[in-house]
């Protein structure tokens, strides 16, 4: 028994299966197609492994032309189509359903230039986040988002999530750091868009691409900025006595004039899921930690951390540790980024993923904690706290359908109480199919209609990833 | 006649009324830059001059929400007052159409306005949180909102930011803003010629020290030495040290000076507003984006096609403003040049000009097809702002 709900899968297309399969075949080598059911089921759900739906079939084409070739042909024979990068969407926004064909972009996966004296490099979509970083680092350059997933997650995925990461506080999400596209729209025609130029020629479709959950068209290669790292970096931990003054100590950094690299937020269950975990070094003995980052050369860093400690004092602060090495410095945010990880072994979670605006999130956070307690459920909370993207954890057994239903309808109330707020139902992880039905606590009719009228742009018959980001009801086509 | 609703409904009906007798609106705020894009004729204008004020304030979360027809002078007051900024620098277009009025945050919005600091802090709209707007069917739409991380549902404010007007009337805007730099500090090279400022400019950007802004001013007719610019911004203890460090970098292009904060910002509001190309003001304007290295390249071969033309060099060199005598062969040699590297606005012209020739760069079949989608999609009945930016659309 589950609440969210997948379309009815359209018997015509079902019935129609192995012509559909024989049609592709004339456009794929076999290594490339995926039908076989054992096969089939490496592909059937993402991260948010709750749900999962068996394809009609699996394209893995190895470049633009087979990825167009594919499109046109499922455009022309009216099959729906699911886009995936690595398949570690938190929102369930790689989820197939039974009447589509998914395209997976992780055979075009390389580094095709780096261009160092304009800062940007070309990549194909389904390379991994982390390997853009991996190749260019040992000449000092990086790629700034930097979501927990990163060593599996590919460029194609972020660009469909507009993915984030622990340092965007400074440097922003994906659509700050891409300059252009390649595209392929839904009847196969290939677009570029952008380009290496640092503003739109006309309207910013990148803009509306970057984001868009896969439903306006499948990029197969990326214009990404890369930026020069700094001369340093030092993270200091912080614990104190209650989240509230955590918050507080968040904004008053803010309202100092500091915007530090990264200032992430651990409550004391997530202190110690991922201590047990990672031996960061995180001190138990506290109800609150951040994670606050500063880059630059020794003397600036210090200088920085002196003026973020005196600030920690003024609210309390009972632990302060600063990194003083690479490897205290690693071991801290092998802690954070692998909470998730860290979390999925001692229970099954769902991760919410709601923005507020960070004058509430002492309010905001005391309230998941009673929402939860309410269903009889544990929550940890670990978070990006500059930006007031929460990412509460809500921890329940996910072979107790009831226990599961309860998780869902905490998290729910949690996105709810996001939105009323001040914020929104999703900061980086997407809507996908996970929030798809609280659209309407967000948006209005009329905007919604608008969002669906631009969709309708690129694919009239609702084709590409159908069942995600908008109430399955109400849709709007061309 | 000229419309002015004092609030978001007005606007509402206004539309509503203009959509259902087919009368055609053209869309201004402060009237500061009615000369960027192609001229039109409308039935109507409608104006946001009615809605103004700043509506939310938080500096502790580095956003605020104001009234597009809000004056921006209101708004750099009121984030001063807290040591704040817009961090996208916008350019006031004032000097180049030698407009007077004051410009307003819509106007900055509608046109993407970003200055010299795009490079580093992102442009207007990466900074742009959220919009609320009234669509060609004359419905109050809102997207995005006042927080930072938001990926909820399709994102319209980027598309509707450097829209010209074109997609719907903005009425409320929310930007992300930054604390001011303590220090401001610009280290000036002298007489290096375009590729070699580029050079000079790509290892300053691609070096640790943050640097925040880079220019390249060539030499003028009045005699006047070339300098390339390059700015820090940053808390006080650190700018000395910045400074010395970007000034080993920068070693194998010449002795930096320097000049500090009131006289870096002086300059800069220069470089920002395009003052130096703005007289003669009959001059053409072009404003072309490239990658940066490529530049160089671009220069020379306008010289090569004979034309006489002035220019700057921002964005370390991805921005180029050339000014020239005005004609359509002149015209012709700018986006001949560019081929196919990047985009050329014409941003100055007679209306003439500017009705004769495609002022923003003519994009491919497939892209047209989905800009007019989205145009219509927004604006069914194409009355706002009809071929602001595109002829026919």
């Amino acid at each position: 028994m589950s609440s969210i709900a997948f379309p009815t899968p359209d018997p015509a297309i079902l019935a129609r299966r192995d012509e559909i399969i024989a049609g592709l075949a004339t456009l794929l080598p076999p290594e490339c197609l995926v039908t076989s059911e054992d096969e089939r089921r490496a592909f059937e759900t993402d991260a948010l492994t709750a749900y999962r739906r068996l394809p009609l079939a699996v394209a893995l084409p190895r470049n633009t032309a087979e990825v167009a070739a594919v499109m046109a042909f499922c455009h022309r024979e009216g099959v729906k189509i699911v886009p995936r990068g690595a398949g570690t969407s938190l929102a369930g926004g790689a989820i197939p359903q039974e009447d589509a064909v998914v395209i997976g972009v992780s055979k075009l996966n390389r580094i095709l230039s780096v261009d160092y004296a304009n800062r940007t490099a070309r990549v194909e979509a389904g390379v991994t986040n982390l390997s853009i970083s991996d190749a260019v680092m040992p000449d000092g350059f990086f790629y700034a988002p930097d979501p927990s997933s990163q060593l599996a997650c590919t460029i194609a995925g972020n660009i469909g999530m507009n993915s984030g990461g622990a340092h965007c506080l400074k440097y922003g999400v994906t659509i700050n750091n891409i300059l252009g596209v390649k595209m392929v729209l839904i009847d196969g025609t290939v677009v570029e868009i952008g380009g290496q130029a640092l503003d739109p020629a006309g309207l910013d479709l990148l803009g509306l691409i970057v984001g868009s959950e896969g439903q306006l068209g499948i990029v197969t290669e990326a214009t990404v900025r890369l930026l020069r790292l700094a001369e340093g970096a030092r993270p200091v931990l912080f614990g104190f006595d209650s989240s509230e003054a955590a918050g507080e100590c968040v904004a008053a950094i803010i309202g100092a004039g500091i915007v530090p690299v990264a200032m992430e937020f651990m409550d004391k269950p997530a202190i110690e899921i991922c201590e047990a975990f990672a031996k960061a070094g995180y001190p138990l003995d506290v109800e609150a930690m951040l994670i606050v980052e500063v880059e630059g050369s020794e003397d600036e860093m210090e200088a920085q951390l002196a003026r973020i400690c005196d600030i920690a004092r003024r609210y309390g602060v009972k632990v302060v540790k600063e990194s003083r090495s690479a490897t205290e410095t690693a071991l801290i945010w092998k802690g954070r980024k692998s909470a998730f990880g860290a979390t999925g072994r001692v229970a099954d979670y769902i991760c919410m993923d709601g923005t507020v605006p960070t004058s509430q999130l002492p309010y905001v956070l005391k309230r998941t904690g009673e929402i939860v307690a309410s269903y009889g459920l544990r929550v940890a909370n670990v978070f990006h706290a500059g930006d007031g993207n929460m990412h509460p954890l809500i921890l329940y057994n996910v072979n107790d359908p009831a226990e599961q239903a309860k998780a869902e309808a905490a998290g729910n109330d949690i996105l709810r109480l996001c939105v009323d707020a001040g914020g929104c139902l999703t900061g980086e992880h997407g809507v996908g199919i996970e929030k798809r039905d609280l659209m309407r606590h967000q948006f209005s009719e009329v905007d919604l209609a608008q969002q669906m009228r631009v969709r309708a742009v690129f694919d009239g018959r609702w084709l590409l990833n159908p069942a995600k980001v908008f109430p399955l009801d109400g849709r709007i086509a061309a | 006649m000229t419309i002015v609703p004092t609030n978001e409904a007005e606007a509402a009906d206004a539309i509503r009324a203009a959509q259902s007798s087919r009368r055609t609106l053209s869309i201004e705020g402060g009237g500061t830059r009615l000369a960027f894009g192609r001229p039109i004729q409308t039935d109507d204008t409608l104006s946001s001059r009615g809605l103004s004020g700043i509506t939310r304030y938080d500096p502790a979360e580095l956003v605020f929400s104001a009234w597009a027809g809000t004056p921006v002078a209101e708004i750099e007051a009121a984030l001063d007052e807290k040591g704040q900024m817009l961090p996208f620098e916008p350019m006031d277009h004032r000097a180049i159409y030698g407009t007077g009025g004051a410009p307003t945050i819509g106007g900055i919005a509608a046109t993407g306005a970003s200055g010299p600091r795009r490079i580093q802090a992102g442009a207007a709209r990466d900074l742009l949180l959220g919009v609320r707007f009234v669509n060609g069917r004359g419905e109050v739409v809102k997207s995005g909102g006042r927080v930072m991380k938001n990926v909820t549902g399709l994102d319209l404010v980027k598309v509707n930011c450097g829209a010209h007007g074109t997609l719907g009337f903005l009425t409320e805007v929310t930007f992300k803003v930054l604390p001011k730099p303590e220090r401001t500090l610009t280290l000036i090279l002298e007489d290096l010629d375009d590729e070699r400022a580029v050079k000079a400019m790509s290892a300053a950007l691609g070096s640790p020290f943050s640097v925040s802004a880079a220019a390249h001013l060539p030499a003028g007719g009045g005699g006047e030495r070339a300098r390339t610019v390059l700015r820090l911004e940053h808390f006080a203890e650190s700018i000395a040290y910045r400074g010395r460090e970007l000034a080993k970098v920068l070693g194998a292009f010449g002795r930096a000076h320097e000049i500090e904060d009131d006289e870096s910002r002086a300059l800069w509001r220069a470089i920002r507003d395009v003052e130096g190309l703005a007289q003669p003001n009959s001059d053409m304007l072009w404003r072309v984006s490239v990658p940066p290295t490529h530049a160089p390249a671009l220069l020379a071969r306008l010289k090569q096609a004979g034309l006489s033309f002035r220019y700057m060099l921002d964005w370390g060199g991805g921005l180029i403003w050339i000014a020239s005598a005005e004609s359509a062969a002149a015209s012709t040699a700018v986006r001949e040049a560019l081929g196919r590297d990047g985009h050329a606005t014409l941003m100055r012209a007679s209306d003439g000009l500017r009705a004769s020739l495609d002022v923003f760069q003519p994009q491919d079949a497939a892209l047209m097809k989905l800009t007019a989608g989205v145009k219509a999609s927004f604006d069914p009945d194409g009355i706002l702002n009809p071929g602001r930016m595109y002829a026919g659309l």
